[in-house]
């Protein structure tokens, strides 16, 4: 049931500079996901999550192509096949 | 990270970037986020301000305020657009209409591609040029499209731009006349956005400025000129009230720096002004974070016909709604149908033709004057970003000849009543 993560490039010290990684979280959700990637890149997971265990302001994930804000949040289902996206916040215009 | 300045790139007084969430500094580079924290980097200065003299010697653009910007000293002497030095016109018969003492319309439509978007893309390509970037891309709503485009092209610089699908015909078209790729996503802005931040780090870009993206804290700086040139035009001072369109929430967040700056160093008095932001209410998320008084903007899929307001997931969002609630002003949003007929006021009023944006603005503006959010005595300046020849589809419905005739002295007196 792995899960594909596409990781930033200012996070990409932390995967050895990989832009895409493959995790098996034991929980099907984005939280589960998320530890999965702490175990594999310690450090990886507190550039996401704030203090509280939050998603930082600043980042946007999606899993799916769907912004998480839209769906569950952290709750946010990750089934086997899933494609995660962590992506800084950019404004446009 | 330390701030280290390499001497071989000449971005005037800036100094270094800086997150803005978390202070944490790093080199001047095609950098955007924190490393630490995911928080927006913002460009930090050592400023020798100019006095009043200097700047109203300089070149009639946005190169006046070169010292107070992130680009070389010389820059007016580089090929580039020029923008800016647009006119403020003072708008008695809009102001009468709405019952105001003393309102002004920041015309932007002036610009080299007809909105405030030259000058956001004119610093940015100062800093692709100085970091060796040799493609300006962007994602867009469509003035930006144009102005990177037509930047790319004076400037002798490849680009490619990418826009939604679905986007106006006149925005589409004054991008394309330019050459260079335009893609066009079959998605929404935010989508294109996610897009054009997931390209960078590809191999693909490594050459690439996104003048939205890895560019962005030069970008967003060229915008203080909005502020630095009402307060030079209306003889050094600030106005007491300002309303500004909102889409990312980077304009009025600039504006609003660009006031403080010019109180700081003494150019002039540090008056207070409130600052009021636009919205249309199919793309409201920041006007819903201040109706609600939290301080989270929740991202929205957007439903309105100010597509170049559309951006559902605003990144400067929380800060436009610190701004607001700082010097007590609002954010508002207004329906299509409001819009539309600020438009035809503004036209009718004023002689000045704006996009939905400026429909979006002025509309604002009406509503706050009838809520009493504004003050109709207080001397205000109202933001026209666009120029409405962009999106003639939002008037075309509901304006027109106003009577069609054979070529007969008769017929023409019947139309005219007469």
């Amino acid at each position: 049931m792995a899960v594909a993560v596409r990781i930033p490039t200012i996070l990409r010290t932390y995967t050895g500079g990989e832009a895409e990684v493959r995790v098996e979280p034991a929980e099907p959700t984005l939280s589960g996901t998320l530890s999965a990637l702490e175990a594999a890149y310690p450090g990886l997971s507190a550039r996401v999550l704030d203090e509280a265990g939050a998603l930082r302001r600043f980042v946007n994930v999606y899993v799916d192509d769907e912004d998480v804000r839209f769906e569950a949040g952290l709750a946010t289902p990750t089934p086997a096949g899933a494609q995660v996206s962590i992506i800084p916040a950019v404004a446009g215009g | 990270m330390t701030a280290v300045h390499d001497p071989a790139l000449d971005f005037g007084p800036a100094t270094h970037l800086t997150c803005r969430a978390c202070g944490e500094r790093y080199p001047l580079g095609a950098a955007y986020a924190c490393m630490e924290c995911f928080g927006p980097l913002e460009v930090g200065y050592e400023l020798h301000p100019p006095s009043r003299e200097e700047i109203a010697a300089g070149p009639p653009s946005i190169w006046r305020y070169a010292a107070l910007l992130p680009v070389p000293a010389d820059i007016a002497e580089l090929s580039g657009l020029h923008p800016g030095f647009t006119q403020l016109v003072r708008a008695d018969n809009l102001a009468r209409e709405l019952g105001m003492r003393r309102l002004w319309i920041k015309d932007d439509t002036g610009n080299p591609t007809h909105s405030f978007k030259d000058r956001v893309v004119a610093v940015a390509l100062s800093a692709a040029r100085q970091l060796g970037l040799r493609t300006l891309s962007c994602a867009s709503t469509g003035n930006l499209a144009n102005a990177v485009a037509a930047a790319a092209a004076r400037a002798g610089m490849d680009h490619v731009v990418v826009i939604p699908s679905d986007l106006e015909a006149g925005k589409v078209i004054t991008t394309a006349v330019y050459g260079g790729s335009l893609i066009a996503v079959e998605g929404t802005y935010d989508d294109v956005n996610r897009l054009c931040s997931e390209l960078i780090g590809d191999p693909l870009t490594a050459s690439w400025g996104f003048v939205n993206v890895n560019l962005r804290p030069y970008y967003a700086e060229g915008s203080k000129s909005l502020g630095y040139e009402v307060a030079e035009q209306l003889g050094w001072r600030l106005p007491q009230q300002v309303v500004i369109p909102v889409a990312s929430g980077s304009l009025l967040t600039k504006v609003d720096k660009a006031f403080r700056e010019l109180g700081t160093l003494g150019l002039v008095e540090p008056t207070p002004y409130r600052v009021f932001g636009a919205q249309a209410t199919g793309c409201s998320p920041v006007a819903q974070a201040f109706r609600a008084g939290i301080e989270v903007v929740r991202p929205v899929k957007p439903r309105t016909i100010a597509k170049s307001l559309a951006i559902g997931n605003p990144a400067d969002g929380p800060y436009a709604l610190d701004v607001a609630r700082r010097t007590g002003g609002a954010i508002a949003d207004v329906s299509d149908e409001a819009i539309v007929d600020a438009i035809r006021l503004l036209a009718r009023t004023e002689g000045i033709f704006a996009e939905t944006a400026g429909g979006v603005t002025v509309a604002t503006l009406r509503l706050l004057l009838d809520s009493g959010a504004l003050d109709p005595d207080a001397e205000t300046v109202v933001y026209n970003t666009g120029d409405g020849l962009k999106t003639l589809d939002a008037v075309a419905g509901v304006v027109g000849p106003t009577a069609t005739i054979a070529p007969s002295l008769t017929e023409f007196r019947a139309a005219l009543g007469a």
